[in-house]
């Protein structure tokens, strides 16, 4: 696709001067500077943690700046909310949409503000062909009357996109719209993102993927650690120097992964298939061993570590561990053949917010502080003070709630949960997901010397480069289903991409 | 006149001075929403935890009525005071236990209701008491297993299914003995339910010895037992509870099958109590034991309070109420009492958070 030269850019549509934004202790961004254009594609580059979604949630009037302004046509904006935004002209299609399941498409788009007749009633042929018509403009198939639930992400997406025209959006902001998206899905998008923008919409694309960014856009804003590196144009620019700009260090410091030797098979899984989820997965991690679980959101990664764990069920195949069978179904059969998941949410799963640090980390292993089930409050708090030295958890008092603990020394609260469980299969699910690049590398140090230790480490990660970075062996799932087993002399960013994407296997069929 | 609950039917009881009316507290549980605070173990905290707060107004109240009202601080009133919250006392324990793990049981009052009818048409068809009483604890137990299945298997919320079994408990109630009221129990078991006979060398009668036992036993389980902090993790956070390796299924189980058996325990305690078993006994007395357990302190959104806050809210509104009538208040004005000390109760440790979460804010700021 060809784009026009930023170059010869009148004033921006949407532009931040300067921002900066704090939470708490964190310096999510300072003093960055953004300047979207009409009629121009701009891609927002930068890793987990870096600010992106501050930005994004200040463009789209969830948070105000501390400091910096928001100009909107010049003109310094400070939006009342994200219903404020949205009168502006600026809409957000974030990577999972929202809509509401048992509605119409129809419905979803005119939501709150649908065409009235007489006494209130709505107009629902007025909304059917008002929804129409904004299919027919976005140049895509889809009827108005179909109910929300059902359409695949990508059709979801180009609901959010059509809802957003019909607010005359000027601004179209693009959270990571292609994690979840096959190969043929995306082009159609970008397709559609094309078309409006050259109708004169200023588009901000946000994406992992290298490859797309270069595809879709003409310049790039680049973020680290929530400051501005660089604002440039796409050409001339490589995929690598991109990456440089981002990581901003050594990548060997970030993933410190040592040759270790990987013994017997600690964790075997065969044929395991949960109806609709997933399918015949069958694979196997060895003692020593970093496997890592590639694959787009909703490939069904999380469910089958989930149904090895055995919070879920699974329909069909089995699980064994160090050579034993497991009970299905039983996370504490699973705890105590020495499995251990560290979940992905960690708020919902991970951790019980509201309660103590302490009483947290004690959680799996009640029964082993004293004798009967009582609980011994000194045993309980000597051992969290202990992990807490060991994973250098920076806390007030060990009594304070885990809320109050940044992300990452949350995440090591659930890590030190469940290593106080003396795992010898540890699953971690995203374990760096939404946590600062100095955890983040001590982080993937204790995983590291954990399999040193002989633990075999079963991780699931969405960040491709902790994926070619940490693990011995990549496996990769599409739709349900293992696709790829890589050796990480063959996983590279392609390799696991194609297989992610499904384009391997359609290539081959 | 008497009991928790306006009867319409007159047990042989006269001195109606003796006897309390705790408060009907619909509206209050209605009203109650989150409530920080309360977890053990608060430290600096601790004197302005809500469930300390509620005990040290009971001493309050205690003194306060021993010096300004002529009859309270006798044995007999005390004693009868206290015989008079037993069945609520009782149900209050596990109701604790429920709530905390961000469960609630509506039907325990039809459960008092059923045991007690079951136990009135066996004895009118001649058992013996020595098998009436099993019996009805058998029921009490399957009642909350049913409760307990419906929750943990079929995966409705314990408010809705709690809501249906108590409307079906107290049919059967019904079914099994109809109008009548069955009232020749005799007195060798009225004895034991008798506020005129405490245990020997107190004033405290049988029911709440039992409940004085019970609630050191519920205690040492919720606050020093594994089982008690499970408790705690699935009422604040069900889904991390369960991926931490707790049974949250089971232990639901067991809470609802021992609310039942309390609660047809309670309805033993008080067809003897009142010398009457009908199906309507203990009639909307499930919004009295959980408004109790609200004002002492406990989180109606689960996974916050102590024990002893709860045995201090039931306590609270039992003599508080004693004393009430003993000073000739009406039963509307008693019920009015209980209502703001409940709205009360919800509001204050809101309002301490408020101030505090300022507080620290301002901290934070400056710092």
């Amino acid at each position: 696709m060809t784009q026009p030269e930023p170059a010869a850019a009148p004033a921006p549509v949407l532009a931040l001067e300067e921002v900066t934004k704090s939470f708490g202790n964190v310096r999510a961004l300072r003093g960055v500077s953004l300047r979207l254009h009409a009629g121009q594609a701009h891609a927002l580059a930068g890793e987990n943690g870096a600010g992106k979604s501050t930005l994004i949630k200040i463009l789209a009037g969830v948070h105000g700046p501390d400091s910096g302004t928001v100009l909107l046509d010049g003109r310094p904006v400070s939006f009342a909310g994200p219903a404020g935004a949205r009168d502006a002209g600026i809409a957000v299609i974030y990577q999972e949409p929202t809509l509401f399941a048992d509605l119409s498409i129809a419905e979803n788009i005119f939501m709150g503000r649908q065409p009235r007749r007489a006494l209130g009633r709505i107009d629902h042929a007025a909304v059917r062909e008002a929804t129409a018509a904004l299919m027919r403009r976005l140049g895509v198939d889809l009827d108005p009357d179909r109910p929300a639930r059902g359409l695949s992400i990508a059709d979801q997406q180009i609901v959010e996109i059509a809802k957003a025209l019909s607010f005359d959006a000027r601004v179209l902001i693009m959270d990571e719209p292609t994690a979840a998206l096959t190969g043929t899905e995306t082009a159609r998008l970008f397709a559609v993102v094309d078309a409006l923008r050259a109708e004169g919409a200023a588009v901000l694309f946000i994406s992992h993927r290298l490859g797309e960014i270069f595809e879709l856009c003409g310049s790039v804003t680049t973020l680290r650690d929530g400051a501005l590196v660089a604002t440039e144009d796409l050409d001339g620019l490589t995929e690598d120097d991109l990456v440089r700009r981002m990581v901003g260090r050594d990548l060997e410091e970030l993933y410190p992964k040592q040759d270790t030797a990987s013994g017997e098979p600690a964790l075997t899984v065969r044929r395991l298939t949960r109806e609709g989820v997933f399918h015949d997965v069958s694979f196997e991690v060895r003692r020593g061993e970093i496997v890592a679980l590639a694959g787009l959101v909703g490939a069904g990664r999380s469910e089958v570590v989930q149904a090895v764990f055995g919070v879920d069920s699974a329909d069909a195949g089995e699980v064994e561990v160090g050579g034993e069978k497991l009970r299905p179904g039983s996370p504490t059969a699973a705890m105590r053949a020495g499995v251990a998941l560290v979940p992905e949410d960690r708020r919902q799963r991970g951790l019980v917010m509201e309660m103590s640090i302490e009483r947290n980390i004690a959680l799996t292993g009640l029964d082993r502080l004293g004798s009967a089930g009582v609980v011994r409050r000194t045993l309980e708090r000597s051992r969290a003070a202990d992990w807490a030295v060991r994973l250098q958890l920076k806390y007030g008092r060990l009594s304070d709630s885990v809320g109050v603990l940044s992300g990452g020394n949350q995440q090591k609260v659930v890590l030190a949960k469940w290593l106080a469980t003396e795992p010898g299969v540890l699953i971690v699910d995203e374990p760096t997901r939404g946590i600062d690049v100095g955890t983040k590398a001590e982080v993937h140090r204790l995983l590291t010397a954990l399999a040193a230790d002989g633990i075999a480490v079963l991780m699931v990660s969405s960040d491709l480069p902790e994926v070619l970075g940490m693990a011995d062996r990549v496996l990769v799932m599409h739709e349900g289903r293992l696709v790829a087993s890589l050796p990480r002399a063959e996983a590279t960013e392609e390799s696991v991409m194609a297989a992610a994407t499904g384009r391997s296997s359609e290539e081959a069929a | 006149m008497k009991g928790p609950i306006p009867r319409t039917d007159t047990a042989d009881r006269t001195d109606a001075a003796a006897r309390t009316n705790s408060a009907n507290g619909a509206d209050a549980v209605a009203t109650s929403g989150a409530r920080p605070g309360a977890e053990p173990g608060g430290g600096a905290g601790r004197f302005l935890r809500w469930d300390t707060a509620v005990g040290v107004l009971l001493v309050a109240v205690l003194l306060a009525g021993g010096g300004t009202t002529d009859g309270f601080a006798e044995i007999t009133n005390l004693s009868a005071a206290l015989n008079d919250t037993a069945e609520i006392a009782l149900i209050a324990l596990p109701m604790t236990l429920l709530v905390v793990a961000g469960q609630v049981d509506l039907s325990v009052a039809s459960m008092l209701g059923l045991s007690s009818a079951l136990a009135g048409a066996l004895w009118d068809a001649g058992w013996a008491f020595e098998l009436i009483v099993p019996l009805c604890l058998l029921v009490g137990v399957l009642g909350g297993l049913l409760n307990g299945w419906l929750v943990t298997r079929v995966g409705l919320p314990a408010l809705a299914v709690t809501i249906g079994t108590l409307t079906l408990y107290r049919g059967l109630a019904s079914v099994v003995l109809g109008n009548k009221a069955v009232s020749d129990f005799p007195e060798s078991y009225a004895q034991w339910a008798s506020y005129t006979e405490p245990v020997p060398g107190t004033f405290i009668p049988y029911p709440m010895a039992l409940f004085a036992v019970l609630a050191a036993v519920a205690a040492f389980v919720l606050h020093c037992t594994a089982a008690g902090r499970s408790l705690f993790a699935i009422g604040a956070q069900e889904e991390a509870a369960r991926f931490a390796g707790i049974r949250v299924k089971r232990i639901k189980l067991v809470l609802f099958a021992v609310a039942g058996l309390t609660a047809s325990f309670a309805g033993i305690v008080y067809t003897l109590r009142y010398g009457s078993a009908r199906a309507d006994n203990g009639l909307g007395l499930e919004l009295v034991v959980i408004a109790s357990v609200l004002l002492g302190g406990v989180d109606f959104n689960g996974g916050k309070g102590t024990l002893g806050g709860a045995v201090a809210g039931v306590l609270l509104i039992g003599v508080l109420n004693n004393l009430l009538t003993l000073n000739g208040v009406s039963n509307e004005i008693q019920v009015i009492v209980t209502g703001v000390l409940l709205v009360i109760s919800v509001l204050t440790p809101r309002v301490i958070a408020l101030v505090t979460e300022r507080r620290r804010r301002r901290a934070a700021t400056a710092a």
